[in-house]
């Protein structure tokens, strides 16, 4: 097939697909337990310079609770993909960000994302490859297919795709032009869910967002959960399972774990709390101050909850968060 | 009603939900497309089909999400899926509309929200893509709401993030883009916009309540076409701004 058309962006993380089918079939262990703190999953299983993904975002359904984590452990030279609301605020503001394959990183209806602004600007973050929300799914959905690339009508004739790493061909089937986005195999996935079990067999309600492709694309998955429900419950009803036990390392129980996003069907969003980081990380000094208050100086996501509140967590709590009110 | 009985956010939020059909689809995005097309339930399409990217499909739009993939953003909805059932779905042209804004547009209705200055040590870093360039890719027809100033309306963008008509007629199915989809309107404070059919430019179409067309090619950095007849819009309507202020956003989140 003839490339017509190459991104000069860096190809981040190239995929290797024979390497990811030998690493799949060497992870399939049986139904053993996972649940663990959340420091022993971040501090097993990623590790510095790795290339992580977190999904759907912070504002909704984000890890929050286990991104908080990667903070505490400060691990550096981080490359992610770009796609954030609040949690890579956090790890931006923390340093630990080297490169990202960029698509959306900003506060949504609070506008520019200051962190990010910063450590771009300053060149802190050495490379920003450009994509876009579809395509940067459609690259994990390539690597969840096991395929090295997928076709896409997206991106075509824009700087997107030149600051990409996708290519432009001929449809060798006689249709025209096509970007193919090449596969995304994350050395770590991070998803909070509703529901799993302690082997990781998750549910997630509500919207999906990219948590089927991001699950199947990692090479190592953390998945944190507002409960931990038997395996039982979970065979009741196995059409709920997105996220089957063999793709999941570690399981974490995360009440609040999208605190200050929402998770749809329980707990809205905590507004002043997000508004406090989007005022504090406007100036260093208050982003610093904020990351010492709400991360450094806590030892677990237990203390946050303290820090926070109970009672204002549980107010957070009922019909506002979607059902039945 | 005179000019000073609403303001800029309003009168882009009317513009823009007067513009949206009964029983079409449309790609919502964050802020003031929601709004509109909230708006434009309560009043001429209570069967908008709105598209969340992140997996809502046919929300009724009774309280204002905050984001694009919370709740709010599936709410009575016929089917919360997740982004590649949302955005395969356009690529298949199932989706008419497609709301889009940015930090700079040009005359062929290219966007950009990546960077200003060069690309790899940027003056402002801006948010990146997000869902931008997927929908001005695979939409039918896309609108773009933006305040109107000549920082923004620029001969030549910082950075291509979105699709328009690229450089001219027949550039976006060369570029391998989807046949027969393009921009459609830009909604601005100072006007209506659409595009010239042959050209492929900005074409002023009509200008808001007490705008001139003097007004409109100051405040814009590059040669406009100009329709036959160039109309004035109908201010919002006490309705309009009542549903709106009292039904649409009554918490005031962004009006």
């Amino acid at each position: 097939m003839n490339v017509l058309y190459s991104g000069k962006g860096a190809l981040l993380q190239p995929p290797d697909m024979e390497a990811f089918r030998a690493w799949n079939r060497a992870k399939h262990g049986g139904m053993v337990s996972k649940l663990m703190d959340e420091h022993e999953a971040v501090s097993r299983f990623i590790k510095e310079g790795d290339y992580i993904g977190t999904e759907l975002y912070g504002s909704v359904r984000g890890p929050m609770s286990i991104t908080r984590e990667i903070v505490r452990q400060r691990i550096a030279n981080l490359r992610v993909i770009g796609q954030s609301v609040l949690e890579l605020d956090l790890l931006l503001a923390a340093h630990q960000v080297r490169a990202m394959d960029i698509t959306y990183t900003g506060l949504e209806v609070y506008g520019l994302s200051n962190v990010l602004r910063r450590e771009v600007e300053s060149g802190r973050v050495e490379q920003c490859v450009e994509w876009s929300n579809a395509g940067i799914t459609w690259r994990l959905k390539a690597a969840a297919m096991g395929v090295p690339f997928l076709p896409t009508r997206s991106m075509l004739g824009s700087d997107t795709l030149e600051y990409s790493a996708a290519k432009v061909v001929e449809d060798p089937f006689g249709g025209g032009r096509v970007c193919l986005l090449p596969a995304l195999i994350l050395d770590v996935g991070i998803i909070h869910v509703h529901q799993s079990d302690e082997f990781g067999n998750a549910r997630i309600e509500g919207i999906s967002g990219f948590a089927n492709e991001l699950a199947r694309a990692s090479k190592r998955l953390i998945i944190s959960a507002e409960e931990i429900v038997p395996n039982e419950v979970i065979r009741e009803q196995p059409d709920r399972t997105i996220i089957p036990y063999f793709l999941t390392d570690a399981v974490v129980h995360a009440p609040f774990g999208s605190h200050p996003g929402e998770m749809c069907y329980r707990y809205r969003r905590d507004e002043p709390l997000i508004k406090e980081w989007v005022e504090a990380s406007a100036d260093e000094a208050a982003t610093a101050a904020y990351l010492d208050r709400y991360i450094y100086q806590l030892p677990d996501h237990a203390a946050y909850q303290e820090l926070v509140g109970r009672q204002r967590l549980a107010d957070l709590w009922g019909p506002y968060a979607g059902g039945a009110g | 009603m005179s000019n000073a009985d609403y303001n800029d956010a309003e009168l882009l939020i009317c513009t823009a939900s007067r513009l949206m059909t009964d029983g079409s689809t449309a790609f919502i995005g964050t802020g003031i497309p929601m709004l509109a097309a909230s708006l434009a339930q309560r009043m001429h399409a209570p069967n908008l089909v709105a598209f969340f990217e992140f997996g809502g499909i046919g929300a009724v739009l009774e309280q204002l999400p905050m984001a694009v993939g919370e709740w709010r953003s599936f709410n009575k909805a016929v089917a919360a899926t997740g982004i590649t059932d949302l955005m395969e779905t356009a690529q298949r042209g199932f989706v008419e509309y497609g709301f889009l804004g940015g930090a700079q547009i040009d005359a062929y209705g290219n966007l950009n929200t990546t960077t200003i200055g060069d690309h790899d040590r940027p003056k402002v870093r801006l948010p990146g893509s997000g869902g931008g360039n997927d929908v001005g890719s695979l939409c039918w027809q896309t609108i773009a709401i933006l305040r109107h100033d000549r920082r923004r309306f620029v001969e030549k963008l910082d950075f291509l993030t979105t699709p328009g008509y690229l450089d001219g007629p027949g550039a976006r199915e060369a570029a391998g883009l989807p046949a027969g989809t393009g921009p459609y309107r830009v909604v601005t404070n100072l006007a209506l916009l659409g595009y010239h059919p042959m050209t492929r430019r900005m074409m002023l179409l009509a200008t808001q309540p007490g705008v001139s067309v003097a007004q409109v090619i100051e405040n814009t950095g590059f040669e406009l076409e100009m329709a036959a007849s160039i109309a004035e819009n109908p201010a919002p309507s006490e309705e309009e701004l009542d549903l709106l202020r009292n039904r649409v956003d009554r918490e005031k989140l962004y009006i």
